[in-house]
C-alpha cells in the first residue's frame, strides 16, 4: 500500500511538473528589447513567407558545398546582423574604386568590393595600391520595408542641394544605375535613366532585393537567379540559391518590425528629445516619416519614426574617406537612422561600433565626429551642460 | 560488399533465430553474462563492461540498451512544449570465437530510426594480458565518455555538451589497434594505441559555423573511404588505483585537410589534435562518484579563411552523483536513489579577433541537476533540470535555456 502511495505521489509531482514546467524555463526578453519580429497586420501567406525569410537569414550558414565563396567575407547574414541589429567589426565590408560621379576604375581588379576570406586553397583579394575604398560596418536591417516605401516624390521635396533655405544643411538623393532584376517601384522618379538610391551608408542601392542580392554574391560569395556572375571567376554559374529564398529574404526585411522605443514617459527622455530638436539634430535625422503606397497592406500609408531623411549629407573632411558611390560626394554619408540605437551593444559584443566604418565607440564619439553640415548642431551639443547632455544621451538609448 | 544493410539484415535476423530459440528453451538455461567486479575494470573495459544475456551452445550473448525521455526546454521565452523522445535502441552482439578471440558490436538506432549507426564492431585477438589486437570499427579512445557512452550508466539523460559535440562522441572509426592492461596490487595500468580512418575538411566547413569535429560523423563514406589516405591515430594511457581512482591521458591526431584528389596536390596537409584528461573516483566515506573529462582540441585552420571557425577549442564536465538511499527500495532489493550535478564548459573558439583584439565568444555553459532511481544497477529513472547560457561568437548577451527532463535508460 505504501509502495502504491509513493508511486502515485511521484506520478502525480510529474503531471504537476509538466503543468507548470513554462514556469522553470527562461523568460522571454521584452519585446521592446528584442528587433526581430514581423510587422503587425501580416497575412497568413505574408507571415508564412516572413518565417521563411527569417531562417534563410538567422539560420543559414553557407558551406563550400552550398555554394560559400570561394571568395567571401562571412558565410552567413546572421554572422553580420546578429539579432538583425548593428554588427561588429569583423562584419565590416571594404569597397573599392571610385572616388567621384565618374564610375568605378577597379572593375577589372576585383571592385567594387574585398573578399577579404577565402576558402581553404584559394587566396583572398587585397587592396589594389592606389585604390580609393572606405570600410562599412554592417547597420541594423530592421524597419527597412516602411523606408522602401516613403515615396521618391517626398525625398526630392527635402532635399535641399543649394540649401536654399540656408540653414546649413542641405541634402542630396544619390542618382544610381540600377541593375536589370530591379523592377521600380510604382511613382519612382527617374533621371537620365538612374534612379534615386536608398539602402548603404552612400544610399547607394535601389531596394531590399537588390541589397539581398549583393549581399549574397559579394559578402557570400552565392550566386543567384538575380545575379549569377560568379564573384571569383567573372564567369555566369548556375544559382546557388533558390530563387523563392532570395525573394523571402527580401520580403522579410521588408515586413521585419520597426525598433520599438523604450521609456518614452521618463522625465529626461523626453527632455532629451526637446534638446534633440533644439539644437537641430532633426534637421538630418528626421523624426517622422511616411510612406506612400505599398503592395504590403502592413506598409502602406504608415507613420514611423527612423530619425533620418534618407538624404546625403557632407559630414566634413573628417569623416571623407575619398571614396563614394553613385552621384554622392565622397564626403557625404546618408543620416543614419538612429531608431533601435541604444539596443546596439546586444548585437555589437556589448559595446558601440558607430558611424559608417565604427570608428566612434560610443554615443558621445559619433556626435563629436560630425562635421561639415552637422558642424553646427555639434557646435551647439557640445555646448550643453552635462545634465543636457545626458539628457539627450538618455532619449537617444531609448531609441 | 559490406555495407550497413546487410549487416542490419543480418543482426535482425540473427536476433530473431535468437529470440525463437529462446522460447524453445528453458529460461533457466539462459545465463545473464555478470560483469565482474567493479575492481578491475578500468574505462578502456567499458566496451565488453555491459550486461549481456546467453543461451548454452549458442555461441553469441546478445544484449542493449534502450533510452527514452520526455522534455519540456524553453529557450529565452520560446518553450518547445512537450517533447516525447526515443534517443537510442542499441543492441549488442558478443561472442567467443575461440581462444582469445572474442567479437563484440554495437548497433545504434538513434531518434526512431533517423540515424543507424555501427558504433562498435571489432575482433581481439590476445597475444598476452599485456598486447591485445583490435580490428574493425572501433570507439577511439579519447577522453572517456567515447567508449563509456552507454546511457544507463548515467544519470542525466542529455550526454556531455563537450563529450559529444566537440569531442564527437560516439567518435567510431574503421581501424586497428593494440591495448593491454597491467595489474599490480591496488594498481593498475592500461594503454590503447590506435591507427583508424580520420577526420575530414568538414571539420572546419560545416552548418554549425564552427569548428565542429563531430561533422565528419556526417559523412557516410569514411567507413569505405578515408578522404585523404591519412590516417588518424589515436593513444590513451590510463592509471588507476582501486583506492584513489582512475586518470586517462589521451591524445587524438592526423591529417584532416583533403590535401590531395586523384594523385593531384591540391591543399596544404593540416592537422587537427586533440588531448583530453579523464578521471573518475569514489569517495568511499559518503560513496560520492565523481567523474570528468576535460579536453583541448587544435585544428590548423587557413589565415586566409574566416575566424569564425576557431583554431582552439576547450571543455569538459563534471558529473558528482551522491546516492542518498540504497538498499531495499519499493521492493527492489539492490535499488538506490541518487543526486546528482553536472556543470559543463565549451568554449567553441578560443582567440581574439584579428580586427579588435577582443575575444572571440562563441561558448555554452551549463549546470544541471537531477534525481535519478536505480532500481537495479542496470536501469535508471532520472529527472533531470538544465540551465544553460550560450554566447555567439560576437560574445553578445548569452541565450538562455533550460527546463525539465524526465527519462529512463536500461539494459536489457
Ligand atoms: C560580411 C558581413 C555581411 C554579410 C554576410 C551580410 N551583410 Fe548586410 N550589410 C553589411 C554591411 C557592412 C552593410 C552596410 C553596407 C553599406 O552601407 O553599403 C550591410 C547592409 C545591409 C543592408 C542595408 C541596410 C540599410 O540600412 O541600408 C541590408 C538590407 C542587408 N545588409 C541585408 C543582408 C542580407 C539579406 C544578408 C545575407 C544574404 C547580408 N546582409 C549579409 C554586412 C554584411
Ligand atoms: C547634417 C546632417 C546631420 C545632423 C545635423 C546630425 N547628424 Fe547625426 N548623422 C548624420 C550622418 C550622415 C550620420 C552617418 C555618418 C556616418 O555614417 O559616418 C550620422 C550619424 C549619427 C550617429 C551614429 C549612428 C550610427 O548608426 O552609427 C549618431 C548617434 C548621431 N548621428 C546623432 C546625432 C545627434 C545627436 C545630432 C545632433 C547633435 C546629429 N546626429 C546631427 C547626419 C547628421
Amino acid at each position: 500500500m505504501k509502495k502504491t502511495n509513493l508511486a502515485l505521489f511521484a506520478i502525480m509531482s510529474l503531471i504537476l511538473l509538466g503543468q507548470a514546467c513554462d514556469k522553470f524555463e527562461p523568460s522571454e526578453p521584452a519585446e521592446e528589447d528584442l528587433l526581430d519580429g514581423p510587422m503587425e497586420d501580416l497575412t497568413y501567406e505574408e507571415n508564412q513567407r516572413f518565417l521563411d525569410g527569417d531562417r534563410t537569414f538567422n539560420d543559414e550558414v553557407f558551406t563550400i558545398e552550398k555554394g560559400l565563396g570561394p571568395l567571401f567575407v562571412t558565410n552567413s547574414c546572421v554572422s553580420c546582423h546578429a539579432g538583425d541589429g548593428k554588427g561588429h567589426i569583423f562584419g565590416s565590408l571594404i569597397r573599392f574604386g571610385q572616388s567621384d560621379e565618374t564610375g568605378n576604375k577597379f572593375l577589372h581588379l576585383g571592385g567594387p568590393q574585398l573578399q577579404t576570406r577565402a576558402i581553404p586553397g584559394y587566396q583572398p583579394e587585397v587592396l589594389p595600391p592606389g585604390a580609393p575604398y572606405a570600410v562599412f560596418t554592417p547597420p541594423a536591417v530592421t524597419g527597412l520595408g516602411l523606408l522602401e516605401f516613403v515615396p521618391d516624390s517626398y525625398l526630392l521635396t527635402t532635399a535641399d542641394p543649394e540649401d536654399k533655405d540656408g540653414d546649413g544643411i542641405s541634402g542630396r538623393v544619390n542618382w544610381i544605375d540600377v541593375p536589370d532584376f530591379v523592377q521600380p517601384r510604382l511613382g519612382s522618379i527617374s533621371q537620365n535613366g538612374r534612379y534615386i538610391g536608398r539602402f548603404g551608408k552612400k544610399a547607394s542601392v535601389y531596394d531590399l532585393l537588390q541589397q539581398t542580392v549583393d549581399a549574397l554574391a559579394q559578402d557570400i560569395g552565392i550566386a543567384s537567379v538575380y545575379n549569377p556572375i560568379d564573384v571569383y571567376s567573372g564567369l555566369e554559374i548556375d544559382p546557388e540559391i533558390a530563387t523563392e529564398k532570395v525573394n523571402n529574404l527580401a520580403f522579410y526585411l521588408q515586413t521585419l518590425k520597426a525598433p520599438l522605443p523604450r521609456n518614452q514617459d521618463d522625465d529626461e527622455v523626453i527632455a532629451g528629445k526637446a534638446l534633440f530638436t533644439q539644437i537641430n539634430c532633426s534637421s538630418c535625422h528626421t523624426p517622422t516619416l511616411k510612406t506612400g503606397d505599398a503592395p504590403i497592406a502592413a506598409l502602406a500609408n504608415k507613420e514611423f519614426h527612423p530619425y533620418t531623411d534618407l538624404l546625403l549629407h557632407d559630414m566634413g573632411p573628417e569623416l571623407d574617406d575619398g571614396y563614394t558611390e553613385g552621384t554622392a560626394k565622397s564626403n557625404e554619408w546618408r543620416t543614419a537612422p538612429l531608431w533601435g540605437l541604444g539596443l546596439s551593444p546586444d548585437s555589437q559584443g556589448g559595446r558601440y561600433f558607430l558611424m559608417h566604418d565604427g570608428r566612434a565607440k560610443s554615443i558621445e564619439q559619433a556626435i563629436e565626429m560630425h562635421g561639415g553640415e552637422a558642424a553646427n548642431s555639434r557646435d551647439k551639443y557640445q555646448k550643453l551642460a552635462k545634465e543636457d547632455k545626458n539628457k539627450l544621451l538618455k532619449f537617444l538609448k531609448s531609441l | 560488399m559490406f555495407n550497413t544493410k546487410t549487416f542490419l539484415l543480418l543482426f535482425i535476423c540473427c536476433g530473431i533465430s535468437l529470440s525463437k530459440l529462446y522460447a524453445q528453451i528453458d529460461s533457466g538455461l539462459l545465463k545473464r553474462t555478470t560483469t565482474d567486479s567493479v575492481k578491475n575494470k578500468m574505462n578502456m573495459d567499458a566496451v565488453y563492461d555491459r550486461p549481456l544475456l546467453a543461451a548454452d551452445k549458442i555461441p553469441i550473448a546478445i544484449g542493449g540498451y534502450m533510452e527514452a525521455n520526455w522534455q519540456h526546454l524553453g529557450e529565452d521565452g520560446i518553450s518547445e512544449g512537450h517533447q516525447f523522445q526515443f534517443r537510442r535502441f542499441t543492441m549488442f552482439m558478443s561472442s567467443t570465437i575461440g581462444k582469445r578471440i572474442k567479437f563484440m558490436s554495437e548497433l545504434e538506432f538513434e531518434d526512431g530510426t533517423r540515424e543507424i549507426n555501427i558504433e562498435f564492431a571489432a575482433v581481439d585477438f590476445e597475444f598476452n594480458p599485456l598486447l591485445n589486437l583490435r580490428g574493425g570499427i572501433i570507439l577511439n579512445p579519447i577522453g572517456a565518455f567515447n567508449q563509456n557512452h552507454d546511457g544507463p550508466k548515467w544519470e542525466f539523460t542529455d550526454r556531455p555538451i563537450s563529450a559529444t559535440q566537440m569531442l564527437p562522441a560516439t567518435w567510431s572509426t574503421p581501424g586497428f589497434g593494440l591495448y593491454g592492461k597491467h595489474y599490480n596490487k591496488d594498481w593498475m595500468f592500461g594503454y590503447e594505441a590506435y591507427i583508424s580512418s580520420g577526420f575530414d575538411g568538414s571539420i572546419i566547413d560545416n552548418e554549425q559555423s564552427r569548428t565542429y569535429l563531430g561533422a565528419t560523423k556526417e559523412n557516410i563514406d569514411r567507413f569505405e573511404e578515408s578522404p585523404n589516405g591519412a590516417p588518424l591515430y589515436t593513444t590513451k594511457l590510463a592509471i588507476k588505483n582501486n583506492k584513489i581512482g582512475e586518470l586517462g591521458i589521451s591524445y587524438m591526431g592526423g591529417i584532416y585537410s583533403e590535401y590531395q584528389d586523384d594523385g593531384l596536390d591540391l591543399d596544404d596537409k593540416r592537422s587537427v589534435n586533440v588531448f583530453a584528461l579523464d578521471f573518475n573516483t569514489t569517495i568511499r566515506r559518503f560513496n560520492t562518484f565523481i567523474t570528468g573529462e576535460w579536453a583541448w582540441v587544435n585544428v590548423d585552420v587557413p589565415q586566409t579563411y574566416t575566424q569564425q571557425y576557431g583554431q582552439k577549442q576547450q571543455g569538459g564536465f563534471i558529473d558528482v552523483v551522491q546516492p542518498v538511499l540504497r538498499g531495499k527500495l519499493l521492493g527492489w532489493e539492490n535499488a538506490s536513489l541518487n543526486l546528482a550535478c553536472r556543470l559543463e564548459y565549451v568554449d567553441w573558439n578560443k582567440g581574439k579577433f584579428k580586427e579588435t583584439g577582443d575575444n572571440i565568444g562563441d561558448d555554452t555553459k551549463s549546470i544541471m541537476g537531477s534525481i535519478s532511481f536505480r532500481p537495479n544497477t542496470q536501469t535508471v529513472l532520472r529527472l533531470n533540470y538544465r540551465h544553460q547560457r550560450t554566447r555567439d561568437y560576437i560574445a553578445n548577451p548569452p541565450v538562455l535555456l533550460g527546463g525539465f527532463n524526465f527519462g529512463l535508460s536500461t539494459y536489457f
